[in-house]
């Protein structure tokens, strides 16, 4: 009795406070969203931003960083980091590519992509558990590996399976903004990225796995020391981030309809960006699957925006350069004054 | 219950010379929270004060306002007869107070000579006078008694011991007339203790106050001559230390008397639960022979780096095991920490920071970590279950926290170790491998975990107690052992042991 009531407002304070720390983000995307709302609605812009397909077609445009980022975010909770991440999107989608080329069945060659993506995932897991050497070094060297084998695939080139004979409707419209393509109101593969969000959502809150992962990434002598498996985390926790890099695989082969091994160099960064926009610490021990999403549209939203405006490539780049900076700086500031 | 040396009796010590520095009736509010009451003290020179409480009984506080990082509410300083206001760290330096934290402020990459003078450097017209510099720097080690110790030798390849040395150098050349000591034994050896307190003789004798704060009884014994306790942010007591016994100077702090700091908990002794044969690791320990029964406390004394630490990892497969046999229970668990834990063993670390718990997550996470089954099923949690029954162990060890959910580290060091030692109660452990339980925390908090121990042995567990504090295990203990160099030398019923007897044993030459 005496416990309850005690509890309850300590509880309900907790749940705010972390509500505050998904919420940054979140509020984040709502201010870029009303800012190039307002200026493209009201100062001359093409009055188009704030549309329905607009909006579909950013989040058309985000889904493969979102889907790979989520990944990430298990890897960053443990206080890993994964380099290899971007040119495993394109050595999963020239797989895909490889295989329908070959006139494999649409969904083993997209099994095929998957499964090559979590092999070079558990790779980068075995080299980091087994050498003790950090994963930054690992998958710096993996990252160049994976382009090279990419390209071994593709023979130097890019893989274009025939469009009308080899790759079914439903591939091709996996993230297309035609109005055909919808289903409820958006892609098929935008309500497959929401479905694997909850899931990796409920894994990292609700399941033993997901506690050994926060525990590794916030004290990894700790874990060891309370009879966590440290080194089968680790292979897991990599290789379960190369099954979403190989659904962002295929997502690209469906954006492309095109195997291009070095179509991922560079993404790597934008999908560590999102993570750590969205709240990750490169320390380990924080991040959340909500927070990653938001870092991920940020990003996109921003291009749009810029776009939408009339503003060049170049200038975009600086903004989103600065609002990676300013976000981790804000949410150090905040983690301090938690602290104390 | 006639404490000596009752509140306000201030020094009565020789008429005439005035103190070189004085505090008076210092008050401090922090929001809602008084930090300190009407507090007054007095160091002359050639004293060493020893300033004593519990943690959060208001020392720190104490020692931020002498060395301005914070103002007094109320209340006035006087330093070599002027008024002293110093209105930040940087002012307080310069006027002659200086500070030797636990952690040193030193640059590992520089020499001793730039870490002496760092800040204070000679120059001329910006460029360095090296040859004053020497010349001031041989004249503050030698008055340190440390003239042999190289200028040139870079700071990070000196011991603990050596660096300190340094540090207080630096505050020599400064001209400092006061100096502050905050814990500053607790990352030392045995030998280089010593030599700090031939130091702090030194700075006695050329004429300077120095305030020593220490949780250790014994050290403040050896080296101050004079004590001030707090407690709850007020003056407990204060006098000349040559007129007072420990378990007075206990019973300040704490409010109360002695015997209820070591609780006597009955227990009764059972069978072998646990043998040793032959236990060797990397370095340390070698050939460990050992018996440990139902029920029994068994204290593991001896120096820093005899291989206390590593025997309890080397039990608990967290270092390599190399040689020989660990049975309990008549079974011989696998070497990995996950395995002697489903044996029954449980580890509570010495290092509660950087291994001993996630001090991100939640005391709910700390708590549960290392047995996570009972709530869940097919690799789901219950959180509700699983919140519930942390609840219940921060009820039972009187963990002071809010929720489940706060942080650990928001905790103090004292609740901090209790939620390390729930874990292991939580994992059910039969054997309790307890490394520096009661190492960095108040008294009133070792005096619970005292408490802790004896009812556990008392339910039928066997814990093996390592500590460097000869007192505790010689009033907690059934047995001790002795460790020293790697081995374990003696093993003993803890009424055969004396405080010295336990030092001899630990220090002395071995043939091996």
């Amino acid at each position: 009795m005496h416990l309850t009531s005690d509890t309850r407002p300590a509880r309900t304070a907790t749940i705010l406070r972390s509500a505050k720390t998904t919420l940054g983000p979140f509020l984040a995307l709502i201010v870029v969203i009303g800012f190039f709302g307002v200026y493209d609605t009201w100062f001359g812009g093409g009055g188009q931003f704030l549309s329905a397909r607009n909006f579909r077609s950013v989040s058309v445009a985000t889904a493969t960083i979102a889907v790979a980022a989520l990944g990430m975010t298990v890897v960053i909770i443990a206080g890993g980091i994964d380099l290899s991440a971007g040119t495993t999107v394109a050595l999963s989608a020239t797989i895909v590519a490889w295989c329908l080329k070959a006139n494999w069945p649409a969904p083993l060659a997209a099994a095929a992509g998957i499964l090559i993506a979590c092999t070079a995932g558990l790779i980068n897991g075995v080299l980091i558990s087994t050498l003790r050497v950090v994963p930054f070094i690992v998958t710096l060297g993996t990252m160049t590996i994976y382009l090279g084998i990419a390209k071994i695939i593709a023979r130097e080139t890019t893989i274009r399976p025939d469009l009308n004979e080899q790759v079914p409707r439903w591939l091709a419209d996996l993230l297309s903004a035609r109005t055909e393509a919808l289903w409820f109101g958006a892609p098929a593969g935008i309500w497959l990225t929401l479905a694997l969000s909850l899931a990796l959502a409920a894994m990292l809150h609700l399941t033993v796995f997901g506690r050994y992962v926060y525990a590794i990434g916030s004290n990894e002598s700790t874990a060891r020391l309370c009879g966590v498996n440290v080194p089968w985390c680790k292979m897991t926790l990599y290789t379960l981030a190369g099954f979403f890099v190989g659904v962002a695989g295929i997502f690209q082969f469906a954006r492309l309809s095109s195997g291009n091994p070095t179509s991922g160099t560079g993404l790597e960064l934008r999908i560590i960006a999102a993570v750590v926009i969205g709240g990750g610490s490169l320390s380990g021990g924080r991040g959340a699957v909500l927070g990653t999403l938001t870092g991920a549209a940020i990003m996109e939203v921003i291009k749009s925006g810029c776009t939408q405006l009339g503003l060049h490539n170049p200038v975009q780049e600086i903004i989103l350069g600065a609002i990676i900076v300013a976000a981790v700086t804000l949410d150090q500031v905040r983690q301090r004054r938690s602290a104390g | 219950m006639g404490l000596p040396h009752a509140v306000g009796e201030e020094a009565s010590r020789g008429a005439g010379s005035p103190p070189l520095l004085s505090m008076h009736g210092i008050s401090k509010r922090f929001g809602a929270t008084r930090a300190l009451k009407d507090v007054s003290l007095a160091v002359h020179a050639g004293d060493v004060l020893a300033l004593i409480g519990e943690n959060g009984a208001g020392k720190s506080t104490l020692m931020k306002i002498l060395s301005g990082a914070h103002p007094p509410d109320t209340g006035r300083m006087e330093l070599a007869g002027a008024a002293y206001a110093p209105e930040n760290p940087h002012a307080a330096h310069i006027a002659g107070v200086a500070m030797i934290y636990q952690e040193l402020n030193l640059a590992p990459d520089l020499s001793v000579e730039d870490n002496i003078m760092l800040g204070q450097e000679c120059s001329r017209w910006g460029r360095l006078d090296r040859t004053l510099q020497r010349r001031e720097v041989a004249r503050v080690l030698d008055l340190l008694g440390h003239a042999d110790l190289p200028p040139e030798a870079l700071v990070g390849t000196l011991p603990a011991g050596t660096r300190q040395v340094v540090e207080i150098a630096r505050a020599l050349v400064a001209r400092a007339r006061v100096v502050v000591f905050d814990e500053p034994t607790s990352s030392l050896t045995q030998a280089d203790v010593l030599r700090l307190f031939e130091v702090i003789r030194k700075l006695r004798q050329s004429g300077l106050g120095v305030v020593y704060i220490s949780h250790f009884l014994e050290e403040i014994r050896a080296v101050c001559n004079r004590y001030t306790v707090l407690r709850d942010g007020e003056i407990a007591g204060a006098g000349d230390l040559a007129g007072i016994s420990e378990a007075d100077i206990v019973a300040l702090m704490v409010g109360r008397s002695v015997n209820e700091l070591f609780p006597n908990v009955a227990h009764q002794i059972g069978d072998v639960v646990l043998s040793i044969e032959g236990l060797g690791g990397g370095r340390y320990p070698q050939s460990v022979n050992c018996d440990l029964r139902r029920g029994e406390i068994l204290g593991i004394a001896g120096l820093v780096g005899s291989g206390r630490t590593e025997l309890l990892r080397c039990l608990f497969a967290l270092d390599p095991v190399r040689t020989g046999t660990v049975r309990l229970a008549n079974l011989t668990p696998r070497a990995s920490p996950r395995a002697r834990i489903a044996a029954g063993f449980g580890f509570v670390s010495e290092d509660r920071k950087t291994e001993g718990l996630a001090q991100g997550r939640s005391i709910a996470d700390n708590l549960t970590l290392s047995r996570l089954a009972p709530y869940s099923r097919w690799g789901w949690l219950n959180l509700t279950q699983r919140r519930a029954a942390a609840n219940d162990w921060i009820r039972r060890l009187g963990i002071k926290a809010g929720s489940p959910d706060d942080a650990v580290q928001a905790l103090s060091g004292g609740n901090q170790q209790k939620v390390a030692l729930a874990r292991v109660m939580h994992q059910a452990a039969d054997v309790l491998l307890l490394d520096e339980p009661t190492r960095g925390i108040d008294v009133a908090a070792k005096s619970e975990i005292y408490r802790l121990m004896g009812e556990l042995a008392a339910a039928g567990k066997s814990i093996m107690f390592v500590s460097s504090y000869a007192a505790e295990l010689l009033a907690v203990c059934d047995r001790v052992g002795v460790m020293a160099r790697g081995r374990l030398r003696e093993v003993r019923a803890a009424c055969d042991w004396t405080e010295e007897s336990i030092m001899h044993c630990a220090v002395k030459k071995y043939d091996e």
